[in-house]
């Protein structure tokens, strides 16, 4: 299985989800943000950073770079696609996804290893996981605060839609504790933290980041 | 040539941090009365007469602002 890797100017995390993607078991593939070109890959990760410089808004340029047209028009075939931080960001920009990430409540950047509670497995990513298990994976952002107006919070609770909850303490007001979502087929995920950094002990607070990549592999064989 | 001038607020509904800093620090600065301080952005458009009032709305209503957090609003000076 091949996992693209878009790299945008100003794109910090592309190596680590490349390295995970490699982890898992899978072939990493770098993509261009100025290519229209997605090289026949299976999925795609849109990694964190502070694309084009945060201008204007987090991921608001990049969610119309000349790939995200690409990015876009895969994720309608049902291609899964995993936007991490920054990439959470664009995937928001883009419509992927319902809400916004905006200023965290206290202004502060924060970066600490954060728990996350899985809330569910019926996405692309999360199928290898528990509905329930905590994963301990490094957080770090400074817009990360996630928004949505009443009803389509409604819809994503009702729709079991959000993925990811913030465990041990909300790091940055995000309304009711959401840190990860996923589009309505489930094909799409967005999160705030960073499983890519938690693959390892060596490098990380824990491997616990490792099973959405793997969860991926299962996604697309099953699907195949 | 026109100019055009687009500003760019957080909805009332979403909470302002920065505009709640600002807030705190004219506090500091010894000013008094000041209740509520809200940040948003200016933007100023050179535009030629193809550019008609339309297209002004989709560039504000897809790029300048995100409608999910901000309203806006379009003049022409």
């Amino acid at each position: 299985m091949r996992i693209g890797v878009i790299t945008f100017p100003g794109t910090l995390d592309d190596v680590d989800a490349a390295r995970a993607v490699r982890y898992a078991g899978a072939e990493p593939v770098a993509l261009w943000h100025a290519d229209h070109d997605l090289k026949g890959v299976d999925a795609i990760i849109v990694p964190g950073g502070f694309s084009y410089g945060d201008y204007l808004r987090a991921g608001a340029i990049a969610s119309i770079a000349p790939i995200m047209t690409e990015v876009v028009a895969a994720a309608g075939r049902g291609a899964p696609v995993l936007g991490i931080c920054n990439g959470f960001q664009i995937l928001c920009e883009a419509g992927l996804l319902p809400g916004a990430l905006v200023r965290n409540a206290g202004l502060h950047f924060v970066c600490r290893d954060q728990r996350l509670r899985v809330e569910s497995t019926a996405t692309a990513w999360t199928g290898g996981l528990t509905v329930g298990q905590e994963l301990l994976v490094p957080l770090k952002s400074g817009e990360g605060r996630y928004v949505a107006d009443a009803a389509t919070l409604e819809q994503l609770e009702a729709e079991n839609r959000v993925v990811f909850r913030y465990a041990g303490g909300n790091p940055n007001g995000a309304v009711a504790d959401i840190a990860g979502i996923a589009s309505d087929d489930g094909r799409v995920v967005g999160l705030m933290p960073h499983p890519e950094h938690a693959i390892d002990p060596l490098t990380g607070p824990s491997n616990d980041g490792l099973g959405l990549f793997t969860s991926v592999l299962r996604a697309t064989a099953s699907a195949a | 040539m026109a100019k055009v001038v687009v500003d760019v607020m957080p909805k009332p509904e979403i909470l302002d941090p920065q505009g709640q800093a600002v807030a705190g620090a004219l506090t500091r600065l010894g000013v008094s009365g000041v209740t509520d301080v809200r940040q948003g952005k200016h933007f100023v458009l050179e535009v030629d007469d193809t550019v008609d009032d339309e297209t002004l709305e989709r560039v504000a209503a897809t790029l300048l602002a995100n409608p999910v957090i901000e309203d806006w609003v379009v003049t022409r000076a």
